[in-house]
């Protein structure tokens, strides 16, 4: 009775979370979207890392190491841009915009440095 | 260096070639004897630093020297160094000091040396605007090459110089016209040329002396040096000689008193030898010594020539500028070459003493050969001596300050040949180097005012002669016991073939007896044992002595780590030799087969011969060099498939994006903000274009140089599309 009652409660957990999810702005929701893509093409490249070796081991962190960067800093454009985010209350969504693109480029140009 | 080859004993080598042919055939044998020690120290200097060579001469004694008269090596120079210059000499002046070089010697007239100073004097003479001092050195080459002067030429000369003398102010200028005229005098057929006023000449003369006996050049310079001195003496004796009447007596007295304090001021060499010489002022007018001597000599010759009454200088300091002269061999140049043959030349014939030079013609006398001591007793230019002995008043062994070895005696004088001989050597004087004083004494009483012979003179003296070897032997022994296990007699006189063998617990001794002609202990510079392994590794030993008695003793146990722990066949080599003796000797004594034990782990290695002394210098093996290998790579296909699996997630955010709905409505349609808008992604995508070509080809400052103007861009316009955005929901949220 447990183990049903236990499948029984993940599954309506699982829904509850849907639809609360459901609920979510649109901008929210393309952000969750780009850091869920970012994390995925780390992945890849740890699994093919995995497979060859570290060889040029620059050029992995590089790929990895820009892939959660952008992640990261997704993640803190979402959190500016957050409207039930008191914290951030005063701060206009596109400034939080234009540091997301600003921090991105800066981060791009130091991983194409050490890309090598 | 000032001591030339007179000092150094050379082992009948370095001689110079005396005119006494006779002793010429002592040469080659002597030559003999040196050129087995040549071999014996080609040889030896392969393995082992030479300890004495030549023994020291200049030992304890000081001023043990050998001076030699001027000789034919001295002739033969002399036509190298006084050659013409196309067809004619530079100045006069060196035309006069090679004809008087020539005229010294004794060398016979060669007729175009005669025919180019002849033209030199004439066109020198013939010529109105010649100086006084052309025309003095050219009066003075007439001396010599008896050109023929014409009355006309002559008389010009005599006026001219004559209105030199009375406008002269420097010492220079008296010097050349006062020379002129006496020299014309001697020249021209008229013997009636004199001075106007001796005196007052002579007193302007004076005055430029110094009171240090040193003499000024002019009123004007207050440098003062003997070399002006000589040249002062020389023109006072030639206005002595050309006064009409007696000069006044107190003048000589008091330029002879200036004589005297110029020789106060005489420096000296160690050996003996003295000379003048000035301080160096100014380095274009220095006068070296040996210019500066010689003409302290002329003037003062010639001053005593022109005077009455003796100068009362010491005998022994004329001797010691004779030895100064003779000290320097043959100059190598002309000037020093004229200085020397002309001061020897005054020294030669002069009125104030003839020096006379004890030399022998060789100083390496051989015990063997019972060679014979010969003095020789010359003037400078090796012409004969007045009637005299010659004394030999003591020997002493270089190195010792003991009593003389020999009581003094006389030497014979053989008429024939010129020489003073003792004819065997005492028996105190064995082999080695010894100083040996010799006295002259002269047999006339007169003579002793006219010639100057030194009180003692030492002469360096190596005696030779076969060392007897006797008793050599070679032994080997048991180390504990002392017991004889082989025992083999040498023949030191020829090469040995003993063959022996031993092992670490023996001992091996080299023994041989050396005795000198007399009878007594001999020991040698050069002692060694030395034993050669079959790979070339060398070990020397010295061979020590007690008395006459040579003994060397190796105990192998303690020289086994010397041997590098190597066994087998050892050649044996002795070599025994010295100067003194005639007989030297590398000679091959056999062989050894040593027996050691085996070289443990730590012990030193023998140093690498090379066998080929060249091939140290040679190229080295090649150097291979091994890169480090490439690290492996995946397949390709396994890299593109994992591209395209990248390219996977981004496909997947833009499907995803299309499902969320999105769209682009908040794009701002006024044309001023949308033109913005369109810039800025524009600007985003130049901005990541420009990271791909950084990555593909440029490199960081110039990707930041243009990211610095993109950048600026991008902030400008990101602002306007950004603010208006902003303005635009702040209204909305605001309505």
């Amino acid at each position: 009775m447990g183990r049903a009652s236990s499948k029984e409660d993940a599954g309506t957990l699982f829904h509850s979370l849907r639809s609360a999810y459901a609920a979510t702005p649109l901008n929210l929701k393309i952000i969750d979207l780009y850091v869920g893509f970012s994390i995925f093409t780390a992945l890849i490249q740890v699994v093919y890392m995995a497979i060859v070796g570290s060889f040029p081991f620059n050029s992995f962190l590089s790929g990895v190491l820009s892939c959660v960067g952008t992640a990261v800093l997704a993640v803190c454009l979402r959190i500016q841009v957050n409207k039930e985010n008191k914290e951030f209350k005063d701060l206009p969504p596109e400034r939080a915009f234009a540091d997301f693109v600003l921090c991105n480029l800066v981060l791009h140009l130091v991983i194409m440095n050490f890309l090598g | 260096m000032r001591f030339g080859l007179f000092n150094l004993i050379p082992l009948g080598q370095t001689h110079a070639i005396t005119a006494h042919s006779k002793d010429c055939e002592d040469f080659p044998q002597k030559g003999r004897i040196s050129l087995t020690y040549t071999e014996m120290a080609r040889s030896l200097a392969g393995f082992l630093v030479l300890v004495l060579v030549l023994v020291p001469v200049v030992s304890i004694c000081e001023g043990a020297s050998l001076f030699q008269p001027i000789s034919d090596s001295h002739r033969s120079a002399a036509l190298e160094l006084f050659t013409l210059d196309h067809g004619s000499f530079e100045s006069l002046e060196e035309t006069y000091e090679a004809l008087r070089t020539f005229q010294v010697l004794g060398m016979e007239k060669k007729p175009d040396v005669t025919a180019a100073a002849c033209r030199f004097i004439s066109e020198t003479v013939g010529s109105s605007s010649s100086t006084p001092k052309d025309l003095l050195y050219a009066l003075k080459a007439n001396s010599i090459a008896e050109c023929k002067i014409h009355e006309k030429a002559s008389k010009g000369i005599i006026s001219s110089l004559n209105a030199a003398v009375r406008g002269a102010s420097s010492l220079l200028d008296f010097y050349y016209s006062v020379g002129g005229l006496v020299l014309i005098k001697d020249q021209s057929s008229k013997a009636d040329i004199h001075l106007a006023d001796a005196e007052g000449v002579f007193r302007s003369v004076k005055a430029f002396s110094q009171s240090d006996g040193r003499w000024r050049y002019s009123s004007n310079n207050p440098e003062s040096s003997a070399f002006a001195a000589g040249i002062a003496l020389e023109t006072l004796a030639g206005i002595v000689s050309l006064a009409s009447s007696e000069l006044d007596q107190s003048l000589i007295n008091t330029l002879k008193n200036d004589i005297s304090k110029l020789f106060d001021s005489i420096e000296k060499y160690d050996d003996g030898t003295l000379y003048f010489n000035d301080k160096l002022v100014d380095g274009h007018d220095y006068q070296g010594p040996l210019s500066t001597t010689s003409s302290v000599l002329r003037g003062l010759t010639a001053f005593a020539a022109s005077t009455t009454g003796n100068l009362n200088l010491p005998g022994d300091k004329i001797l010691g500028l004779a030895k100064f002269f003779l000290g320097i061999g043959v100059p190598g140049d002309a000037k020093d070459f004229f200085y020397q043959i002309d001061a020897l030349a005054c020294l030669e014939s002069n009125r104030v003493s003839i020096p006379l030079i004890l030399s022998l013609p060789s100083t390496v006398l051989s015990l063997t050969k019972k060679d014979s001591l010969k003095v020789r007793v010359t003037t400078v230019f090796g012409s004969n001596a007045p009637p005299l002995a010659v004394k030999l008043v003591g020997a002493f062994s270089s190195g010792s300050k003991d009593a003389s070895l020999v009581e003094s005696q006389e030497l014979k004088f053989d008429q024939v040949s010129g020489l003073h001989i003792l004819n065997d050597l005492p028996e105190s004087i064995d082999v080695g180097s010894y100083t040996f004083v010799f006295e002259v004494v002269l047999q006339e009483p007169e003579d002793e005012k006219v010639y100057v012979t030194g009180s003692q003179t030492k002469v360096p003296i190596f005696v030779t002669g076969l060392i007897k070897i006797e008793n050599s032997e070679i032994v080997i022994l048991d180390s504990d016991l002392g017991s004889i296990e082989s025992q083999k007699k040498l023949d030191l006189a020829k090469k040995n073939a003993a063959s022996l063998s031993a092992n670490h617990l023996q001992k091996l001794r080299l023994s041989f007896q050396l005795t000198t002609p007399r009878g007594h202990a001999f020991k040698p510079h050069q002692a060694f044992l030395k034993l050669r392994h079959e790979s070339e590794v060398e070990h020397i030993f010295v061979v020590g002595n007690s008395g006459k008695q040579f003994e060397l003793v190796l105990n192998f146990l303690g020289l086994v780590e010397k041997f590098f722990y190597l066994s087998g066949k050892y050649d044996m080599e002795l070599t025994v030799g010295d100067a003194a003796m005639e007989n030297s000797l590398l000679v091959a004594i056999g062989h050894i087969e040593l027996d050691l034990p085996e070289a443990p782990e730590k012990a030193p290695r023998p140093p690498p011969q090379p066998v080929d002394p060249y091939s140290r210098y040679g190229p080295k093996a090649e150097i291979t060099h091994i890169f480090r290998a490439p690290e492996k790579r995946p397949p390709q296909e396994l890299s593109l498939a994992f591209l395209g699996l990248t390219i996977l997630p981004l496909l997947g955010f833009l499907i995803g994006l299309l499902r969320l709905g999105v769209n682009m409505k908040n794009f701002p349609t006024k044309p001023v903000p949308a033109t913005f808008g369109v810039l800025f992604h524009v600007g985003i995508g130049a901005v990541l274009l420009l990271y791909v070509f950084f990555w593909l080809k440029l490199d960081l400052f110039q990707t930041l140089k243009i990211l610095g103007f993109l950048g600026v861009f991008l902030v400008f316009v990101g602002h306007g599309v950004l603010s208006h955005l902003a303005a635009a929901s702040a209204k909305l949220k605001s309505a």
